[in-house]
């Protein structure tokens, strides 16, 4: 049986991991060469890479890390931020990115998912979603969750899957940094409308809330998360013993 | 050395890397000299089976790969360059593969139980049919590799040498005689994918 996947995700900037971290036995933490290498060799899954530099020379950096990482980590990648036209999608499938994850750039151009779905096939677009409740509704949030889009997200979800997103992360901004579980209404929201995978992302704070997860949704097919892998404070390896331990399919 | 077809699908930059991480000698070319003088093959692709056979018609690759087959060079086809080694293929149409391999491909859509979801998309375990098969010796059952696809071999029977369980068993890998293919994806399948390159690269 197809297993659950666990997913570190590293936001870089300047060609270097922020959101700091911190490993013994790591030669340079900030790499994301380096820390790729190395959840790659706990069992990681997959690794998300998220581009948050603005300037085209820090474009130019993350792609050379990309290349560099895909030359080097032989699990599927996925790439996000920034990506908002087909040669955006074309830099970084490049240089070695299996999936492409779109965001921000799906608000402001409603037909990218289509066409990048019909030039590179449904399985390599991503959907990412940011998600905060308000006056009791779902609703999309852009520009990395700082602004109210007034969509509300199920249905935009259901949309975009239309359209050809091979995949979805559902990121609740509602549940992000709080540490006390992932967001299991707004995913169990999401699972109703879609049959394609669903990335769990936002509020995951110890291993306990991947099982609570898995085993409440039993349509979530992931769990993403950054800074709780980044600090140490879940082990990719402790996780995918536990999650055997519980009967959750898990990839050891 | 080992040639990596280059017909215009796909991206071959991850699966040159990890014959390079394995220390094998790669190219990706479409240089037909090249190709006849290689020790070995890989057939990659990804997309649909209709634009990935008429891709490998208009390069004149698939004259090459059939010709090469023949002589008895090894061969290696990875996930839709696996199904392109069979009779046919049912995706969109009906379209010929290579007819290497006897068998064809068909949706699993219809197949697989209806709560689980298509493109099967992520790590999966191996049942070895044939666990003495010789691209196997650096792995066991059991262990995990990485898939993403939505149609399946079927018909396969003399060539099946590994399957995977999606609800019912599909088709994971095949061979027979020096025709090898995998429905999966070895270079993004982390150490077991590795040595199973490693096991062509070394057959």
């Amino acid at each position: 049986m197809i297993s659950k996947r666990i997913i570190p995700c590293l936001d870089v900037r300047d060609g270097r991991v922020v959101k700091g971290v911190n490993f013994e036995g790591l030669r340079d933490v900030n790499s994301p060469v380096e820390l790729a290498k190395y959840y790659s060799s706990c069992g990681a899954d997959e690794l998300v890479f998220y581009d948050i530099t603005a300037s085209s020379d820090g474009r130019k950096i993350f792609t050379d890390i990309l290349k560099e990482t895909a030359s080097q980590v032989f699990i599927p990648l996925t790439v996000g931020g920034g990506i908002s036209s087909l040669d955006d999608f074309d830099r970084v499938l490049k240089c070695g990115a299996d999936k492409v994850s779109v965001n921000s750039g799906a608000i402001r151009n409603p037909s990218l998912i289509g066409e990048a779905a019909k030039r590179y096939g449904d399985q390599c677009v991503v959907l990412s979603v940011d998600v905060k409740r308000v006056n009791g509704e779902f609703r999309v949030f852009a520009k990395g969750g700082r602004e109210d889009t007034g969509i509300e997200a199920i249905e935009w979800i259901r949309r975009c899957v239309g359209d050809g997103a091979g995949e979805l992360v559902l990121n609740s901004i509602d549940t992000d940094g709080v540490k006390k579980g992932f967001d299991l209404e707004m995913l169990a929201a999401a699972c109703e409308v879609v049959s394609v995978p669903v990335i769990a992302s936002g509020g995951a704070g110890c291993m306990q809330d991947f099982i609570d997860l898995f085993k409440a949704l039993p349509k979530v097919d992931a769990g993403l998360a950054a800074s709780i892998f980044h600090f140490g404070e879940v082990e990719i390896s402790e996780l995918k013993k536990l999650m055997a331990a519980n009967g959750i399919p898990a990839r050891l | 050395m080992i040639a990596i077809i280059d017909y215009g699908v796909g991206n071959l930059f991850s699966l040159s890397s990890s014959l390079k991480a394995i220390g094998a000698e790669a190219v990706v070319t479409r240089d037909e000299a090249l190709i006849r003088a290689a020790d070995k093959i890989i057939l990659p692709g990804v997309g649909a089976f209709r634009d990935a056979a008429a891709k490998l018609a208009e390069t004149g690759m698939d004259k090459v790969v059939k010709d090469e087959a023949a002589s008895g060079k090894p061969l290696l086809g990875i996930c839709l360059g696996m199904q392109m080694l069979f009779e046919k293929s049912y995706e969109y149409g009906e379209y010929q593969g290579l007819g290497l391999l006897k068998g064809e491909i068909v949706p699993m859509e219809g197949v697989v139980p209806k709560d689980l979801k298509l493109p099967q998309m992520g790590w999966n375990a191996l049942d070895l049919i044939q666990p003495d098969h010789p691209l196997f010796k650096n792995i066991k059952g059991g262990d995990y590799v990485y898939f993403v696809h939505s149609y399946y071999a079927a018909g396969c029977e003399d060539s099946l040498i590994a399957s995977t369980e999606y609800g019912v068993p599909i088709t994971a890998a095949v061979a027979k005689d020096n025709v090898w293919g995998t429905q999966f994806h070895p270079e993004k399948s982390g150490t077991v994918g590795l040595n199973i390159l490693r096991a062509f690269a070394e057959a």
